[in-house]
């Protein structure tokens, strides 16, 4: 599986450029899925990168075939840290960041929640957004805020999609917000309650 | 550029080449505060000439009741550095602009790195004030040649934040010790001359810090040079440039309306476009871009020089 490329849209949409060797430098590396594979495609690239990487992975939604947690950690790391879910490996990612000093790379890849949540944390922690590659890869839900009611709906697929927190009918903007790491949804129907255009496949 | 007349009320020599100034207001009126890191401009009456110097402000930023500078001879420089230290004397008046702060600290930095060579010390000295009174966390690293050259040691609090590197005790400055280590969310802030700015920069890359974390000032006065000749498009007027003059200082001269703020290259206010140049200008600004200045589409004329054969700017 390649990186997600996406359709142009307004300037302020996150992309993400790729993972990209920086040297021997120390790093943290996250991924989920099947950003595994783009974490195993970069320590390819520079294989001295893993010597100095703590890596965290999230096996879920990865694609079958090899075992990539095994290939992963067959790469050695300096740590690997696995857990089923970014909620349950958050605490531990937040702890290497605090003990992080200038210098650490961040390296990032899987869905945009995953990538928006982690940059958040990384950004809030002192970490400058130059020191982080982040790659795209597996499905393209998003992570919606509600403007309305501020609540989150994690893995929206659809446009229009319903808030799961005060139901309103919100429609998926580009607009994105780096603090909280989520896009922004916008009542679709505000003006005329009711008349909710038919929900589509979101695309890249 | 706003300026207020002030008087000199001290002027004292803190080591061999560098003196103090303080200036208050001759009615004893409240200045306006500042932030650490900013600087002045001094008007200095030099017979026909007028010379404007920028010092940064090493005064307390919280206090308004005067601004004190800190002046380095230069002997080899164009003469304002020797002006402050032979005529100038208590009870003196010049003209003093507002404050203005090209090198303020990025309070959203978990942790400040200040590193000064030489005279390079003095906008950390209300820096330092600054912090310590923000309780931000912070440590200054302050490199000279010997300790009777060290004048910012008798204008730093005695803290253990300050850490002086004095290279004839055989205590230099290890920048990769400094740099090594230090906790995300740092900045780091140089200041001194272009060997140290440079080699802060290159010890950062190699320890992966990014750019945006290290910021610099160069204290710079314009660099004396070759006298040249510049004509002004607007006019047909041709202006000589003379040896120890800036082209900004020959326009002001033959009173060529022109905008400014910090004459030493770093603001940007005085960029002019060049029409036609024969030559090769002297760049000497960190305003440009390397492909900018290599254009040669654009001059900074409170610091940079012309060599060649014609030089044609818009003003
Ligand atoms: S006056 Fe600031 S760059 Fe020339």
């Amino acid at each position: 599986m390649r990186a997600t490329e996406f359709s142009p849209s307004i300037p302020s949409r996150p992309v993400y450029g790729g993972l990209r060797p920086h040297g021997a430098l120390p790093s943290l590396m996250l991924a989920e899925g099947a950003g595994g594979e783009a974490l195993a495609e970069l320590a390819k690239a520079d294989p001295p990168v893993m010597r100095h990487a703590q890596l965290f992975y999230v096996p879920s939604g990865a694609p079958a075939g090899p075992d990539l947690a095994a290939r992963l950690r067959g790469l050695g790391p300096a740590s690997y840290v696995e857990g089923p879910s970014w909620a349950a490996l958050r605490p531990r990612f937040v702890r290497a960041l605090a003990d992080a000093h200038m210098g650490t790379r961040l390296y990032l890849a899987g869905s945009e929640g995953l990538i928006g949540q982690a940059m958040a944390e990384a950004l809030a922690a002192g970490l400058p957004l130059e020191a982080i590659d982040a790659e795209h890869r597996g499905d393209i839900a998003r992570r919606m805020q509600c403007v309305h009611c501020k609540g989150i709906t994690e893995n929206v697929t659809t446009d229009p999609f319903i808030c799961a927190h005060c139901g309103l009918n919100l429609f998926v903007r580009d607009h994105y917000s780096r603090r909280i790491g989520a896009f922004q949804g916008v009542c679709v129907d505000a003006e005329t309650p009711g008349i909710v255009p038919e929900p589509q496949e979101i695309k890249p | 550029m706003t300026s207020l007349m002030l008087r000199v009320t001290a002027a004292e020599s803190l080591t061999p080449l560098v003196k103090r100034f303080r200036f208050e207001h001759p009615r004893g009126a409240t200045l306006p505060l500042f932030s650490g890191g900013a600087h002045v401009v001094v008007e200095m009456p030099d017979g026909d000439m007028l010379r404007r110097n920028a010092y940064s402000l090493i005064s307390d930023p919280q206090d308004g009741s005067g601004y004190e500078i800190a002046v380095r001879r230069e002997d080899g420089g164009r003469g304002g550095s020797r002006f402050m230290h032979g005529g100038v004397r208590p009870g003196d008046q010049l003209r003093v602009s507002l404050p203005l702060n090209l090198f303020a600290l990025d309070l959203r930095a978990r942790k400040h790195v200040l590193i000064a060579g030489g005279i390079g010390i003095t906008p950390f000295i209300a820096q330092v004030r600054q912090l310590l009174r923000m309780q931000l966390p912070f440590e200054l690293h302050y490199a000279a040649r010997s300790r009777t050259e060290a004048a910012g040691l008798h204008l730093l609090p005695d803290v253990p934040h300050v850490h002086a590197h004095i290279s004839d005790e055989g205590n230099r400055m290890d920048l990769g010790a400094i740099l090594s280590g230090q906790p995300l969310g740092t900045q780091v802030y140089t200041c001194g001359p272009e060997g140290l700015i440079t080699a802060v920069a290159q010890s950062g890359a190699r320890l992966g810090w990014p750019k945006s974390a290290l910021h610099s000032e160069v204290f710079q006065a314009p660099p004396p040079g070759r006298p040249f000749e510049v004509m002004l498009a607007r006019s047909g007027r041709t202006i000589a440039v003379g040896a120890h003059q800036s082209l900004l200082e020959a326009l002001e001269a033959a009173e060529v309306e022109i905008d400014w703020s910090c004459r030493g290259g770093a603001c940007g206010r005085c960029e002019t476009r060049v029409v036609s140049c024969h030559g090769r200008i002297e760049h000497h600004d960190h305003w440009l871009s390397e492909d900018e200045q290599s254009a040669q589409t654009r001059i900074m004329p409170c610091v940079s020089r012309f060599r060649g054969e014609s030089l044609i700017i818009d003003r």
